[in-house]
């Protein structure tokens, strides 16, 4: 046990340490793309603030923004008020970057979340009753679904969502995290859960195949070892085999893998917000580069850089802490 | 056709798939500007005879925007792909080949790669080139290399361990040569396959990025930005703006990738023969 609790602590300090150089890296490269971008942050803020203003008073806006010093400085004394916590305030919605992300991130996180899950309890039975019936007719159509839905763009299939179950039948309303005109307090949860759901199955419609071809396949392959091959010949049924024996050696793997897939749940996030006009990270991302909001454009992607990472950290412990096969040749 | 074998089979299929992408590409390149731009008159049709997809809010022919879109599409994926599956290729002789320092290096950079979503990182390098078709390129091409180059990186390991190669050196053949003549003559199929399954995956996030806005001008025939637009027109009940353009893209993409299958079945040596 001793040598478990070990093998965390290194594993958490090694992936620590990539996580953090790697955010450096990735402040830097985009500091540098906002930087050499042609779309001029100070013109956008001045679009934005609606009155014509004076060369005087934008010479003000710019000093105050300390648009005119070398880059180098101007990067630093970014990186050191973020690492105070002060991400500078949003040119679109005048308020703090901090508070933006910190509001939109819950909204974002139910979608993720229930896509994710939803996403990986689906692809995980599928995956599963693929493997059952390799090479029979379920397993043939399920297949021939799961490589469809791959090449099908995610965001035309929430067009098509809401075309069938928003404007024709009517269900689910068309967009937003809860009801046009109620006041914010006045939201009850079936309305937010009413607004989630056609989002948050789009988004898992997404991710579900990747996962449910991964499962087929190990379970494929652990149906054609000798221990089940073993197992079959003392009379052991399918279903009580993927019990004892399939899932121990599936749910791990399929668990690693939804864990590591963190990045293209983000970026369907924000393909899934745009469609359903949801209010979350994803639509204030392309809002902030359509309207040339730096520190909002600035603050997600180093926001979503880290929700990446840390679902990276949790897959590698995973894999490498509960995995019994990896702990033992570790050891 | 029991005189065809399963190769001229799978031969001759490939061959048809690449007359029809051709043919879609060439529609697109071919149809004028004139072609494209409609009258008020016939606004908002559904798809009838004349117009198969029907006309959008401005009267266009949503038929002959998709051909267009299409060709734009698959212009940028092929040329997005391009670029990439190069990168892929250069990165994953580096890594291979070079000191221990210089792989964990192009590790590095991979993973730095890996840990933005691309969806953001196009989007960034897309506002650092002021949008537009360039940044579009870039940006698809800057993110889809990375597991080319594992494999790639990986191939070329395995390659490096085969007798014929130890053999070579021996000889005092220069790592040079060895590299001319043993490896890259391996990597050449790799580098196709990885190509064209690249190539739908550009297609779909050349579609995603221009539906956000950042990619395609607004006024140009693409496949996103016919459906950002019918975003707008979802409510009153004009569905065939956004079904059938993005049913065909979705054709379009399954056809491509039938086509890589298909064409990695035949260059593959191991799958060639069968």
């Amino acid at each position: 046990m001793k040598g478990t609790l070990g093998r965390i602590v290194r594993i958490f300090v090694t992936c620590s340490i990539k996580i953090i150089s790697l955010l450096f890296a990735v402040s830097i490269i985009s500091f540098v793309l906002v930087t050499v971008s042609p779309i001029d942050p100070v013109q956008q803020y001045i679009l934005g603030l609606g009155t014509a203003i004076s060369p005087e008073k934008r010479a003000q806006i710019e000093d105050y923004w300390g648009v005119n010093e070398p880059p180098v400085e101007r990067y630093f004394t970014w990186l050191t008020e973020l690492l105070r916590g002060n991400l500078g305030e949003s040119a679109i919605y005048r308020r703090p970057v901090a508070d933006i992300i910190g509001e939109r991130f819950v909204n974002s996180f139910a979608l993720m979340f229930c896509a994710w899950l939803f996403s990986g309890v689906i692809g995980f039975a599928l995956g599963c009753i693929m493997g059952m019936y390799r090479g029979k007719l379920p397993d043939k159509i399920l297949k021939k679904v799961c490589y469809i839905l791959s090449s099908v763009p995610m965001f035309w299939l929430g067009l098509l969502f809401l075309l069938i179950f928003a404007v024709w039948l009517r269900w689910f309303p068309i967009g937003f995290s809860s009801p046009v005109g109620v006041l914010s307090e006045n939201v009850t949860l079936w309305q937010k859960i009413h607004h989630l759901i056609l989002p948050a199955f789009t988004l898992s419609l997404m991710s579900f195949a990747n996962i449910a071809l991964h499962t087929r396949q190990k379970l494929v392959d652990v149906m054609n070892s000798e221990y089940v091959l073993f197992a079959k010949a003392r009379g052991e049924g399918q279903w009580t085999i993927l019990r004892r024996h399939g899932l121990r050696n599936i749910l791990l793997p399929a668990l690693t893998l939804q864990f590591a897939s963190f990045a293209e749940l983000f970026g369907g996030s924000v393909m899934a917000e745009n469609v359903f006009s949801y209010p979350g990270l994803g639509s204030a991302v392309s809002a902030a580069g359509l309207q040339g909001d730096v520190p909002l454009l600035l603050g997600v992607t180093l926001f979503s850089a880290m929700f990446v990472c840390v679902g990276n950290m949790i897959a590698n412990l995973l894999y490498g802490v509960v995995d019994p096969q990896i702990r033992e040749v570790g050891e | 056709m029991k005189s065809l074998n399963h190769r001229t089979k799978v031969v001759i299929l490939t061959a048809v798939m690449f007359v029809l992408l051709v043919a879609v590409y060439a529609c697109g390149i071919l149809i004028s500007e004139e072609a494209v731009t409609g009258s008020f008159l016939n606004a908002k049709r559904p798809p009838c005879l004349e117009h198969p997809f029907g006309t959008d809010a401005l009267g266009r022919d949503l038929f002959l925007r998709t051909l267009k879109g299409l060709s734009v599409s698959i212009t940028v994926g092929l040329v997005a792909s391009l670029i990439s599956a190069v990168i892929a290729v250069l990165v994953g002789i580096a890594a291979a080949n070079g000191s221990k320092w210089v792989d964990a290096l192009i590790n590095w950079i991979i993973d730095l790669v890996m840990s933005v979503p691309h969806t953001i990182l196009i989007i960034l390098i897309s506002f650092a080139l002021g949008r537009g078709l360039k940044g579009l390129l870039m940006g698809i091409a800057a993110t889809h290399w990375c597991s080319l180059a594992r494999l790639i990186r990986g191939e070329v390991l395995q390659l490096r361990s085969q007798q014929y190669v130890a053999v070579s050196r021996k000889l005092g053949k220069s790592s040079g040569w060895i590299l001319t003549n043993h490896l890259l003559p391996h990597l050449v199929p790799q580098f196709f396959v990885g190509l064209i399954l690249m190539f739908p995956h550009a297609i779909l996030h050349e579609a995603s990025i221009s539906f956000l806005g950042f990619g395609l001008p607004p006024e140009q025939p693409a496949i996103g930005i016919i459906l950002s637009e019918s975003m707008r027109y979802l409510s009153t009940g004009m569905w065939w703006i956004a079904v059938l353009p993005g049913l065909t893209l979705v054709l379009i993409v399954l056809l491509i990738d039938k086509f890589g299958d298909h064409l990695r079945m035949i260059l593959d040596p191991y799958s060639a023969q069968e």
